[in-house]
């Protein structure tokens, strides 16, 4: 039962096969066995998972629910939820409850999914490998002395490990994909604005978005159903109205144009993922789509443009700790100055303290314009790229990450290193387009993921193409042996 | 282009950041190679680009001057150190 998806457990549930106090049960002892060992949870819920059960099982009874009512779901610990602590894997925010919950957890709540617990991540969102958490590093499932990627680390292990059948991620520069693919697991980032950023703790504001990490394309598509839409709480926000997002998971793909970027197929791509996603375009073109050579020149230049925008608005957005209303305090702080800056020197850790670091700089009187307006307008060419390709072809596919899963502390005393792995996912974020990362092969054990972008509001058509991708293929089905 | 132990520590204040004297020198050494890969950016030319601020086309949603909010500040203090009568306390700020 635990192998099962949202889809089968919804039809479990249902026909009463199983009660959701004795699946809540089921996915708890799981958590707890496996916990130590993997790290994916900061806090486990226990209790009021098991209470949220029970309630399900009366509104099943009485015929009063949803779709997903009664089913657990892991929820990324960088949002709100009231009562229970919420701490984005930093000290800084060890002690803090919110006293509020995002809209996308209030919208998951309301649809009748039980919160197993919050799950482990980088810093503030800030990292690839779940490495510089507070909490200690989360492992890779397929390989415990590998990283799970970042920095949804928490979430995809779970998943990956089926500790919980779903989780919930947020993706800034490729931190739902990226984890998704060194984990073997379905992870979408959709269009910034489609979901609502309320309640998310923010790292750079003009990225960040909030996305569903499942087991499968459908999958992704029922929490898109629950979590996408307008939100007045969020000024970023978009009104275009949502569809349904799993009514067109059984389109056909014949016809379909995808573009196969020059720039992500060079010489520097690794030919054992080469080899791998060769071989899942090749699927794809066995259903009828076509792929064509298209061109995203400044491929290279996103990776900069990214690491000068994403630590100025960190920058901005982290000013708020400053150990006055919330967060952690300094002991006996001489004056003002004193509780600021030493609150914030205690409380936040190296990578959080390096980019805040960087993006003061770039923001600052006499770098502005070299650097910040300069990524500025590498942005707008990065997404003009982006338009030209999307005249031509409907999606644009290639690999998720440049490697799989990489050792711990393999990249950590070398930033730049991990900043290079973001390649293929940075891009995406800096126009704001969607994109899905779906499991696609192995190498040695390890995952590889298949990344396939799509224009703005596409998040349909990439799930139906996914999803037709997963009915031909069995990647997304393979659990790592130790939890079988 | 290298950044100094002064310019850390002009960073460091604007960030209101406390660097220990042993760790200067390796912020020094990591943001110097983090603006090294930043200036890959000049590589191609951009006078006639306008900068992008965001992906979207968004303006500035303005909502009806109604009050909605209700007074919760018990609840919210619940998560800082020190209160007294509703206000959060922190070392004098005024000689």
């Amino acid at each position: 039962m635990y192998k099962s998806t949202l889809a089968q457990l919804s039809i479990a549930l249902e026909s009463k096969k199983i009660s959701s106090e004795e699946l809540t049960r089921l996915y708890i002892e799981r958590c707890n066995k496996h916990n130590n060992s993997l790290n994916c949870f900061i806090t486990i819920t226990e209790e009021e998972a098991l209470k949220k059960a029970r309630q399900a099982d009366k509104k099943r009874a009485s015929g009063d629910y949803n779709l997903l009512t009664g089913i657990p779901i892991a929820q990324k610990d960088i949002f709100c939820t009231n009562g229970t602590r919420t701490t984005c894997g930093s000290k800084m925010l060890d002690n803090f409850v919110a006293p509020y919950d995002a809209t996308l957890i209030k919208k998951m709540n309301d649809a009748g999914l039980i919160m197993l617990g919050k799950t482990n991540m980088d810093e503030f969102a800030m990292g690839s490998s779940n490495e510089t958490s507070f909490y200690g590093p989360v492992k890779n499932p397929w390989d415990d002395c590998r990283v799970p990627g970042g920095s949804s680390g928490g979430s995809a292990s779970a998943v990956a490990a089926r500790l919980s059948p779903a989780a919930t991620g947020t993706d800034t520069g490729g931190s739902i994909r990226q984890p998704s693919s060194f984990c073997g697991i379905t992870g979408l980032k959709p269009t910034y604005g489609r979901v609502s950023r309320y309640g998310m703790v923010a790292f750079a504001s003009s990225l960040d978005q909030g996305g569903p990490m499942t087991q499968t394309a459908e999958d992704a598509a029922l929490i898109m159903n629950i979590i996408a839409g307008f939100d007045e709480h969020d000024s970023t926000s978009t009104e275009k109205p949502t569809d349904n997002y799993t009514e067109k998971l059984n389109n056909s793909i014949r016809g379909l144009k995808i573009g196969l970027p020059k720039q992500y197929f060079d010489e520097s791509l690794d030919n054992n993922i080469a080899e791998v996603i060769e071989n899942g375009l090749k699927e794809l073109e066995k259903l009828g789509a076509k792929c064509v050579d298209v061109e995203l020149p400044h491929t290279e230049l996103s990776i900069p443009a990214y690491y000068v925008v994403a630590p100025a608005e960190c920058s901005s957005n982290l000013s708020r700790y400053d150990g006055v209303r919330f967060g952690h305090r300094c002991k006996e702080p001489k004056d003002l100055s004193d509780l600021y800056c030493r609150s914030r020197q205690e409380g936040f850790g190296k990578e959080v303290k390096r980019r805040i670091m960087t993006g003061t700089y770039v923001l600052s009187a006499g770098y502005y314009d070299a650097y910040y307006i300069k990524a500025q307008k590498i942005r707008q060419i990065i997404s003009n790229d982006f338009q030209n390709v999307f005249k031509n072809v409907d999606i644009i596919a290639g690999p998720t990450t440049t490697g799989v899963a990489f050792k711990l502390n393999e990249k950590l005393n070398d930033p730049i290193s991990m900043y290079l792995s973001d390649l293929y996912t940075v891009s995406v974020n800096l126009a704001g387009l969607p994109a899905i990362s779906v499991p696609s092969g192995f190498i040695n054990k390890l995952p590889v993921g298949m990344q396939l972008i799509g224009n703005y509001f596409q998040e349909s058509l990439l799930m139906n193409v996914a999803h037709q991708y997963q009915k031909v293929t069995d990647w997304h089905q393979k659990i790592p042996q130790a939890y079988e | 282009m290298s950044i100094d132990k002064s310019e850390v520590e002009k960073i460091a204040w604007l960030a209101r950041l406390a660097i220990d004297k042993k760790d200067i020198a390796s912020y020094c050494n990591e943001l110097t190679d983090i603006v090294d890969l930043m200036e890959q950016m000049n590589s191609v030319d951009t006078t006639d680009i306008a900068p992008l601020a965001h992906p979207l086309d968004l303006f500035s949603r303005l909502r009806i001057d109604k009050v909605t909010e209700t007074d919760q500040r018990e609840n919210f203090q619940e998560n800082t150190v020190e209160t007294k009568d509703g206000y959060y306390l922190v070392p004098k700020v005024i000689d």
